[in-house]
């Protein structure tokens, strides 16, 4: 079931096109990973979705409704990247004004908790490190109890014990029953927490899928072996390779790496401890955003 | 909805509370120049009132204009400008709520500061009125903030927040000046007098000088609806730019 969507939308800023027609759908349930370079649409994606700005063309919906409806806000939990945040109010001073917000909030205690911000409730705002704050704006976006909740790059900044930290929290709220739209440039973070990935770039969906899918999508599979072959020899064999030195071993990756393999061993017969491995999201995520640009 | 509301008057001033360089710097400045100009330099009458009672009525204007302007400006500009009034509007927070919120804000500031300068007046400049007279003049300059509430609020949404103290002093400092804060307005040239009225600062310090006992500066009700009815242009001025807002991106 459907319950977050954008249909065909268009965004536009003055001559820049920041959304060329793209369509979003979110299941229930469904965690969501909108994954991108800078300056691909995410965020716009995302103010549209919380109704934050308008679409030129297409629509938004959250539950069938216009996301600026009141009737919708109450059911979407946002996290935004935020500059600021008023310093001189406490975690729980923060928290209990969101919750007033809400006609059915959680409990504070359990905010506090789906946050794991437990101990930190007097703190003021200012005093906080930079992943305690990603929490507190994190325990912003649930204490609603949301349906579900939309999150624009939550872990940009953090140290990877932060990020960490953070995803188990994403991944209690999605274990309760919500769903999640989260926006990274992290690949790591969309293979890591995803049930779907989608890859925008320069405004349009360059692809879609299970984290294995979009890696499917760019069939790119890491190639080591210990060949006498040189580099450029083996990067004229197909198109769209890389190939780097790592001591012995020469590292591959191809789109087309049963094409290549088979060139490979035919030039040399030699070549040794062949290991071909899918490639990381982040290997097929440069393939899929270099093929379409 | 109400609990909403209360929350959000209630966090607001925490969080000025807390911040009491800031409160402080609000405070002094209006208090300072009633010390220089209506105590030190209380020299003789004017339209009928002592100098320290005038410069009473002129600096808590300036008072219950700049707090408000710098309150709810400087506040909402750096708001908007950091990102935090969107996550504040992607939520179901009720508009109403955080108006109010900084409104209550603005108008406890002024209200603050029309005491500190009342404890002055009456203490070190031997003011003497009726208590009612006081509580008519108190209560119309408290009130009397609330059109620079609303200005606050507009131009929280014209200005970027590293602009916003500058721009603030832009608008208020020429409007103080040709609202006979600083020269009564007599002493003004006629293209500047003519101005005056169409200048909510100016109707407010005439009011004030009125209530308190002064001649030659009109009634009291010409002054309020001149008052209301810049209120009112003010506040569709507020209107359009809280709509533009929407759908409106910001830096970064």
């Amino acid at each position: 079931m459907v319950i977050a969507e954008l249909r065909n939308v268009t965004k536009g800023f003055g001559p820049v096109t920041a959304l060329a027609g793209i369509d979003l759908e979110i299941a229930r349930g469904q965690l969501l990973a909108l994954l991108g370079p800078n300056g691909a649409g995410k965020t716009t994606a995302v103010r549209l979705l919380l109704g934050l700005s308008t679409p030129d063309s297409g629509a938004a919906r959250v539950f069938g409704r216009d996301p600026r409806e009141r009737a919708a806000r109450t059911r979407i939990g946002a996290m935004l990247q935020v500059g600021r945040v008023p310093e001189t109010l406490r975690v729980s001073e923060h928290i209990r004004l969101f919750s007033s917000y809400y006609p059915k909030p959680l409990p504070f205690d359990e905010t506090v908790a789906l946050a794991g911000l437990e101990g930190l409730e007097r703190r003021l705002f200012g005093k906080l490190s930079g992943g305690q704050k990603q929490r507190v704006l994190f325990a912003l976006a649930v204490c609603g109890n949301p349906d579900i909740l939309v999150l624009d790059e939550p872990t940009a900044g953090l140290d990877v014990d932060s990020r960490r930290g953070l995803w188990r929290h994403i991944r209690n709220f999605v274990a309760r029953g919500g769903s999640v739209l989260l926006t990274t440039h992290y690949l790591e973070e969309a293979d890591a927490l995803a049930d779907r990935i989608v890859v925008l770039n320069h405004g349009r969906i360059a692809a879609a899928g299970t984290s294995s899918e979009v890696r499917q999508r760019a069939a790119a599979r890491k190639i080591r072996c210990i060949t006498a072959l040189d580099e450029p020899e083996i990067a004229a064999m197909a198109e769209r390779v890389s190939v780097r030195r790592d001591g012995l071993f020469t590292e591959i990756v191809a789109t087309d790496s049963d094409h290549l393999v088979r060139r490979l061993l035919t030039r040399d017969p030699e070549a040794r401890d062949l290991e071909i491995t899918s490639a990381g999201l982040e290997e097929a995520f440069l393939a899929i955003t270099e093929a379409k640009s | 909805m109400t609990r909403a509301i209360w929350m959000e008057i209630r966090c607001e001033f925490l969080s000025r509370l807390r911040m009491p360089r800031y409160s402080v710097s609000i405070l002094a400045f209006p208090l300072m120049f009633y010390v220089f100009f209506g105590l030190i330099l209380h020299n003789g009458k004017l339209d009928g009132i002592g100098a320290a009672v005038y410069v009473l009525c002129t600096m808590a204007t300036m008072g219950v204009m700049f707090a408000p302007l710098m309150g709810l400006a400087g506040g909402i500009s750096a708001e908007r400008g950091l990102g935090w009034m969107e996550v504040k509007r992607a939520s179901p927070m009720p508009p109403i709520g955080w108006f109010l919120a900084k409104f209550c804000g603005g108008m406890a500031f002024s209200a603050i500061i029309v005491a500190a300068l009342f404890v002055l007046a009456a203490t070190l400049g031997g003011v003497r009125m009726p208590a009612a007279q006081w509580g008519a003049l108190g209560g119309a300059l408290i009130a009397g903030s609330i059109p620079f509430c609303v200005l606050g609020f507009v131009l929280g949404y014209l200005v970027t927040a590293n602009a916003a103290p500058a721009m603030i002093n832009l608008v208020a400092m020429p409007m103080a000046f040709c609202s006979g804060l600083w020269v009564p307005v007599q002493f003004l040239p006629h293209a500047i007098q003519g101005i005056a009225h169409f200048l909510p600062a100016y109707h407010l310090a005439e009011m004030s000088e009125t209530l308190a006992g002064a001649t030659g500066h009109g009634s009291v009700a010409s002054h309020v609806q001149a008052l209301i009815g810049l209120t009112i242009i003010f506040a569709a001025a507020a209107r359009i730019v809280w709509r533009r807002d929407e759908g409106r991106v910001h830096a970064g």
